[in-house]
């Protein structure tokens, strides 16, 4: 069995699965350190069952990362190493970050020799006695946690390697991120990517301490998994070094622990909330991902992430007559005081549905006199920008079971243009937790090799290896890791032979 | 004569991915670059094509090279070497710097030599819109010789074109040199006069992706069209609007090949538009009538923003406005489209003229 664990804003939510099957379920708010309110949904979970040592791993998504980049709180005084020179030096590191954000880690940047061209060629050599004289000054500085980000290094990390050792020997307790470990080709996002990492080292391995601690007092001795962006795990003491990688989990666990629910692989999952709309689509299990860069705590990366549509439509819209107006204004959370149906003055979506007949909330004698008509119109507009969006995360013109989740989900009808089939799985409420649950493990490589020695097969086969490798490491079980995707972009204006390769790789876990 | 200001540069940007129809590489690390120069060196000064003094030496510069590589190696100060190359070889000091591109990150380039050297920049181009290759511009097409060129990059090596058959030599040259420099270089070249500024030179281009980013980021300010906003910025016309249903892309010999169709939507309903793209699109075929052809411009534009769409960046499921403008006239003459006309991509054609009404 293993309990899955989603950690957001509000509330803290646990499941324990067997297998395919949800066993029992919690929701707990989510307590200020974050460690306590894990394990009191653990405790509740696991206290009153004789089938403890049945279970064999715990799945975490958390917001907790994010949340400390976005209020700018426990992050480690930190610096940013490029090896580069003689190359980008009109923009160095933090370029353009927020202020506040690179006020409050120290802002600290250097640039030294190092660095490789696209095709492998060093651009300069590592040089050993500047980066020991960078180690020193860094340590003056109070640094305590650093990244490292050689151009090109994800066609060639080595000198990010070498670097890392010689400051290593001067400056043995910091902590090191390597951007060829972290992100793809694009300088700026990859080292920012690093740099969002390094600052928030410390504080990850703070928090994976203690829940394991935590767990192991609850009696439960088994491996801690971290939710990752992309929908696959990591194991603990990874996510200790890498807790960038957890900072996107919350609408990719929402995603998948709602396709589980309904049972689809291939989906568009659409969530509607009180005050907006997420449509997001699902191929073979996995949530599309967005091709544009994607800021983090307004810092610009180029993260995977899940491509979500959003539109301000929701429970909580308010409704306005001649013209009809649907939104974007919302009364968000205070739709059971303000909306009609609870005794409020405001006209919401949710109130246009109670009298359309359509959901049975509050008290429908509050909405007698909105007419059927102008109930009936507005929810054809409601089904229509649903519609909409269910259209615009669709990857073809054919049509695509749609998963229905959230409070919201009552303002629109069974019958969907452009969907195969409308489903509404029941559990929804915790499917943030499931997703985590049901994840399995993965790798992904994406490099540009250059096809002088090497032909396009051959290049293919070491990404693909290189992936599954990467799905071993994670914990995968090798006999079920397959390749789930490829893709090849060749570079454009310069007709020499490189290619840049994306391969990912997702197994279960042993 | 105007100012480029910090804030300018997002317009700037804006709009020559607008004129960039699909190509011209991603205007984010050029407006970087920019940003960093007019914060250490201030506003950059912009000269009318008619404000040139007839002693003035005009040189052009540029960035060559594979967009991907110019995300990870980011470009310095090459521009500004290449220039300084030029002006040693020919033993002229340069008195203005015009872009070779206004279409996508090129129209930024000259902002860099600019705010190091206080020299203005002309407000034109030799292209009035994106092209992929160097001898397709309107310098060359008029006349003005397309060397001597220099080729920098960033650790201090130089290359000089100093004779050339013609400025297809020139391209072939540079871009083999810039393979060897790692992928992206700069360069500088063809000095020119006022005269030949005014006359083979698309003019007020720099200003005309000012006023169009001006024009979508006021729109979105106030909420109002910004398909609107731009064509009452500049003369052109809705050629289409849909959703994208259906994308081919292969790259070949560097080059992003492919199509896109939409599928009409409101006025254009059961219609159907097809874009051939070669990095920049060149086609656009309502039903199977050619009605824009390079070098008309075709430009792909997100309904609700009016943000440019690269041809990297296309997908199902978009929901996109096709522009279209009339090309520069320097581009129309037998001249000017036997060397950037649809017969110079490979399309057995004929140009006509975009119809505006």
């Amino acid at each position: 069995m293993h309990i899955g664990i989603d950690v957001g804003g509000t509330n803290t939510d646990a499941v324990l699965m067997n297998g395919d099957v949800l066993v029992d379920k919690i929701k707990n708010p989510t307590t200020p350190d974050v460690t306590s309110g894990i394990i009191s949904c653990i405790n509740t979970l696991i206290s009153s069952r004789s089938d403890v040592d049945q279970i064999d791993a715990v799945m975490l998504g958390t917001t907790h990362f994010v949340n400390a980049l976005l209020q700018r709180r426990e992050l480690a005084p930190s610096a940013a190493l490029r090896l580069c020179l003689p190359a980008t030096t009109m923009l160095p590191p933090l370029v353009d970050w927020p202020d506040d954000l690179k006020n409050s880690i120290g802002g600290h940047t250097y640039m030294a020799g190092g660095g490789h061209e696209y095709d492998g060629r060093e651009i300069s050599s590592i040089d050993e006695k500047e980066l020991r004289k960078i180690a020193n000054q860094m340590t003056d500085e109070g640094v305590r946690s650093i990244s490292i980000c050689g151009v090109f290094s994800p066609v060639d990390g080595s000198h990010e390697q070498i670097a890392a050792e010689i400051i290593k020997s001067e400056t043995p307790d910091v902590n090191i991120t390597l951007s060829s470990e972290i992100g793809r080709v694009g300088l700026l996002e990859r080292e920012n990517a690093a740099m969002l990492n390094a600052c928030l080292v410390e504080v990850a391995s703070k928090t994976v301490a203690a829940i394991r601690t935590a767990m192991l007092s609850a009696g439960l001795n088994v491996p801690l998994f971290f939710s990752q962006n992309d929908g696959t795990l990591m194991q603990s003491e990874f996510a200790s070094h890498y807790p960038v990688f957890t900072i996107a989990s919350g609408p990719t666990n929402s995603m998948r622990g709602a396709a589980f629910l309904s049972g689809v692989l291939d989906a568009v999952i659409v969530d509607i909330g009180g005050t907006s709309t997420d449509g997001g689509m699902l191929i073979r299990g996995f949530p599309r991902e967005a091709a544009v860069s994607v800021d983090v705590a307004g810092v610009r990366t180029n993260f995977r992430m899940p491509d979500v549509f959003s539109t301000a439509l929701g429970g909580g819209s308010l409704i306005k007559q001649n013209p009809l107006t649907i939104g974007p204004e919302s009364v968000g959370f205070k739709l059971a005081s303000e909306s009609m149906v609870f005794g409020g003055g405001q006209m919401t979506a949710t109130d246009i549905a109670v009298a359309n007949g359509m959901a049975e909330v509050g008290d429908l004698r509050l909405v007698s006199n909105i007419e059927s008509s102008f109930a009936e119109g507005t929810i054809n507009e409601i089904q229509k920008r649903v519609e909409d969006v269910v259209d615009q995360v669709k990857i073809s013109a054919h049509p695509v079971p749609v998963v229905l989740v959230g409070g919201g989900s009552i303002l629109v009808r069974n019958s969907f243009d452009g969907a195969s089939n409308v489903i509404r799985p029941s559990n929804a409420e915790v499917a943030n937790a499931i997703g985590a649950a049901i994840s399995q493990v993965g790798g992904q490589v994406e490099k540009v090799y250059s096809l002088t020695d090497m032909s396009r097969d051959e290049a293919l086969d070491l990404a693909k290896d290189e992936a599954t490798q990467k799905a071993v490491e994670a914990g995968g079980d090798p006999k079920s890791i397959e390749i789930v995707d490829i893709e090849e972009i060749p570079l454009t204006y310069l007709p020499s032979n490189a290619l840049r390769v994306k391969v990912k790789a997702v197994g279960n876990l042993i | 004569m105007w100012h480029i200001s910090e804030d300018d540069l997002e317009s700037i940007a804006i709009g020559a991915g607008i004129l960039g129809t699909g190509g011209g590489g991603n205007p984010y690390i050029g407006m970087l670059r920019a940003r960093q120069m007019i914060r250490e060196n201030g506003p950059v000064k912009v000269l009318s094509p008619n404000e040139l003094d007839e002693n003035d030496n005009i040189v052009c510069v540029g960035g060559i090279g594979a967009p991907t590589v110019g995300i990870e190696k980011v470009r310095d100060k090459q521009s500004y070497y290449a220039l300084k190359a030029i002006e040693d070889f020919t033993g002229k000091k340069a008195t203005a710097i015009i872009s070779n591109e206004i279409g996508g990150s090129n129209s930024l380039e000259p902002i860099i030599p600019s705010a190091l050297t206080g020299l203005p920049v002309v407000d034109a181009d030799g292209m009035g819109r994106a092209y992929p290759e160097v001898q397709m511009k309107t310098y060359f097409v008029y006349g003005v010789p397309s060397y001597p060129m220099a080729v920098c990059d960033e650790k201090g090596n130089t290359a000089l074109i100093t004779e050339a058959l013609n400025a297809k030599w020139v391209e072939r040259m540079a871009r083999s040199v810039t393979i060897q420099m790692g992928g992206v270089a700069c360069y500088a070249l063809a000095p020119m006069t006022a005269y030949q500024v005014q006359t083979t030179a698309v003019l007020d281009s720099l200003s005309l992706v000012k006023r169009l980013g001006d024009a979508v980021r006021s729109a979105r300010n106030t909420h109002e069209d910004p398909i609107e906003a731009l064509l009452n910025a500049h003369p052109g016309k809705v050629l289409f609007q849909g959703k994208i249903s259906d994308l081919d892309r292969q790259t070949t010999a560097g080059f992003a090949r492919g199509q896109v169709v939409i599928e009409g939507m409101d006025q254009f309903e059961s219609d159907k538009l097809t874009i051939e793209f070669q990095n920049e699109n060149l086609i656009a075929r309502l039903n199977s009538e050619v009605i824009c052809i390079v070098p008309d411009l075709i430009c792909i534009v997100d309904s609700e923003r009016g943000e440019p769409i690269t041809t990297e960046l296309l997908r199902y499921g978009f929901r996109v406005t096709v522009l279209g403008f009339p090309g520069p006239d320097l581009w129309k003459t037998p001249e000017g489209l036997a060397t950037a006309g649809p017969s110079a991509f490979g399309y057995d054609v004929e140009y006509s003229d975009l119809e505006l009404t």
